[in-house]
């Protein structure tokens, strides 16, 4: 789950990590108000989509009049396909130097991964790589001072600074190890009057992990369609094609997409029921499909721990409820194909045992129907 | 030979009598594995299908002789189930939970280090050496003894694979689950590794998906192997930064892509095929 900013400068705060002065703010005047404390001020956006400066969603205020002009113009705004509904006001910093401090977990060495680089300010992706300074951490001892002092000389940083860059980095992979963080990134940590300030901060915490977190309000990201179908608890992802597709397993998914993509077609979503699910939830799957309104459904079963008679169950009824008003192709082979082939046929749909057949045929049927 | 179990592996269930470890007990019994003891924290003493039941890993190891443990907790106790299983002695921890915190899983690889055990996943289906053990949540019929060692991260897509290779008259030494979370235990590499040094693996087989860089880092080994090696990777369709499924399976700030995995491959010497379909296909011509 991403954090807004906001909440990740919060939990940056709480960890001893300084930041500058900020408000959230919902209204014009809430934003007018927040100017007369922190001035001037910087009126930024809250959504989860980087580049937000450029995309207009970061204005500056000289005093409460202008903040309140400039929130207008922010909120309700359309930024990469999000509303904006929060802005946070955050007091101007004046910025003499801009570095990057991150971490993040390497999945090669299985360890989490400090990276640090004097030239920040930009995506780390830009920054050659002779200036990022990359060190491991043993995850069952903890950064030690001396690796976040090495880290700074590494940069190049000498005095003062340094010493406020080490100390940073320390408590950044506190932030990292309590927060239960995939990534916390502070990207420019600036050089201010002297004083080393995070200006903008990025924390994803492990989905995985929210139940050792349940202080943090929940941030919902994706589609409405997607957030419907997370809610069924199944792995959905809206794609832009005219085949919806359902498969068990998210190696499979993945696979049956690449097939129809093979021949063609346009996959309209990702969908994995599971790989052992049972008819009620892959039923509420084909239910979703079908609501989609696609010119294709493209259903591709291994039955392993799943049943393929569960499915070729949960396919009928959906049928006779809802209905499924375009051409379908089933793919069922596997644990009791024979009676799953044998439920279908009753209601005149012919399965297919090879993928490779039933995905073209998929990519015809669609095609036809286009 | 096959490589991390085989009829000699002495199995504890650790989440015996729950619903997934239990109907999973009952399918290793089935296939000939030597599961020797289960644990629960609540029916310890007593027989689950003739399986003598303990509060802990360690009394299993030292009643029943465990040596290797897979683990059916809920993902949230997995972390206190694997280290108990580590620091009984057991060399081999298979952990099918999905959704375990990626920072409990990095704890339960670096302990696995320091005590020189294998975990396999999280979030896997678990390893089979056909015709003699099976650790895992995969179904019997599909596998056969033979010269392919399989290694995915997934499971579904591994068991049309392995069907296809069984179909196709090619058995497995051992198919093993690699997992589908970003940190898991045993990566392609650790396991190409084994499969090198088994003299009844013939050939490789691995399936690969988009995310991290464990087949770019397998690359570099099996330029050095002696074994041909087949690989599909799944994902070619999937859009930047989204999870497809498995918590590992996500493109992220351009490291991850499809691309990437399938030059680092090519340039090793891998046969990288496009569809899962061409796979037995393509082992069957390189054993000739």
């Amino acid at each position: 789950m991403k954090l807004y900013e906001y909440l990740a400068k919060g939990r940056l705060k709480a960890h001893g990590i300084p930041v500058p002065p900020g408000v959230l703010c919902r209204t014009p005047d809430e934003v007018a108000k927040a100017l007369e404390e922190i001035c001037p001020a910087a009126v930024k956006a809250q959504v989860l989509v980087g580049g937000r400066g450029r995309a207009g969603g970061i204005k500056f205020a000289q005093d409460p009049e202008e903040g309140r002009k400039v929130a207008s113009e922010i909120l309700g705004m359309n930024l990469k396909g999000y509303t904006v509904e929060q802005v946070y006001v955050e007091g101007k910093i004046d910025v003499e130097r801009e570095f990057y401090v991150s971490v993040t977990v390497d999945r090669n060495a299985r360890k989490p991964l400090v990276m640090a680089s004097s030239h920040g300010g930009v995506e780390i992706e830009d920054v050659e790589d002779k200036y990022i300074v990359r060190r491991h951490v043993d995850e069952a001892f903890g950064m030690q001072g001396y690796l976040a002092r090495d880290i700074a000389a590494e940069m190049g940083l000498e005095g003062d600074v340094a010493k406020q860059v080490a100390v940073i980095l320390q408590k950044l992979y506190e932030v990292f190890r309590t927060e239960d963080a995939e990534l916390v990134e502070i990207n420019p940590l600036v050089v201010s009057g002297g004083k080393v300030i995070a200006a903008d901060a990025r924390l994803n915490i492990d989905d995985a992990a929210l139940f050792r977190h349940k202080d943090l309000p929940s941030v919902a990201e994706g589609t409405e369609l997607e957030l419907k179908v997370k809610e069924i608890g199944l792995a959905f992802v809206q794609l832009d094609g005219d085949i919806a597709v359902m498969a068990n397993g998210a190696g499979m998914a993945m696979a049956t997409l690449d097939a129809l993509q093979h021949f063609g077609g346009k996959p309209a979503n990702f969908l994995d029921a599971g790989g052992g699910a049972s008819v009620e939830p892959t039923a509420q799957a084909m239910g979703v499909l079908v609501s989609m309104q696609p010119k294709a459904i493209f259903v591709n079963i291994f039955g392993g721990i799943t049943r393929c008679d569960d499915v070729a169950n949960a396919i009928v009824q959906v049928k006779n409820t809802q209905g499924i008003p375009v051409p379908l192709v089933v793919r069922l082979v596997g644990t009791n194909e024979q009676q799953g082939v044998e439920i279908l046929r009753r209601e005149g749909i012919e399965a297919f045992r090879e993928m490779s057949e039933a995905a073209r045929k998929a990519v015809e049927l669609a095609g036809e129907v286009r | 030979m096959a490589i991390i179990i085989d009829q000699d592996t002495r199995v504890v269930v650790q989440g015996m009598t729950g619903n997934q470890g239990s109907f999973h007990t009952g399918q290793m019994v089935k296939y000939g594995t030597n599961v020797v003891a289960g644990t629960s924290p609540t029916k310890a003493g007593q027989d689950h299908e003739g399986i003598p039941v303990f509060a802990s890993v360690r009394e299993a190891v030292l009643e029943r002789g465990a040596n290797a443990s897979i683990v059916f907790v809920p993902a949230a106790f997995a972390k206190d189930a694997a280290f108990e299983a580590i620091d009984a002695g057991c060399k081999v921890v298979v952990m099918i939970p999905e959704h375990i915190p990626v920072q409990d899983s990095i704890l339960i690889v670096e302990y696995a280090r320091f005590r020189g055990a294998k975990v396999v996943g999280p979030n896997t289906y678990g390893l089979i050496s056909p015709g003699k053990a099976k650790m895992g949540i995969m179904p019997n019929h599909i596998y056969a003894p033979g010269p392919v060692g399989l290694v995915a991260r997934s499971g579904t897509l591994s068991y049309e694979i392995a069907a296809a290779l069984t179909d196709a008259g090619l058995g497995q030494s051992t198919a093993i689950g690699m997992g589908g979370d970003p940190v898991v235990g045993q990566v392609f590499n650790d396991v190409l590794h084994q499969f090198e040094k088994d003299p009844e693996t013939k050939a490789c087989v691995l399936v690969g998906e988009i995310g991290g860089s464990a087949e770019e880092e397998a690359a570099e080994f099996i330029k050095t192997m002696s074994k041909p090696v087949v690989a599909y990777l799944a994902g070619r369709a999937a859009p930047p930064g989204k999870r497809m499924g498995h918590a590992g399976a996500i493109i992220e700030r351009g490291r991850g892509t499809l691309e990437s995995k399938r030059k680092a491959l090519e340039a090793a010497g891998v046969t990288v095929v496009e569809m899962p379909w061409e796979v037995a296909p393509a082992v069957k011509k390189l054993l000739g």
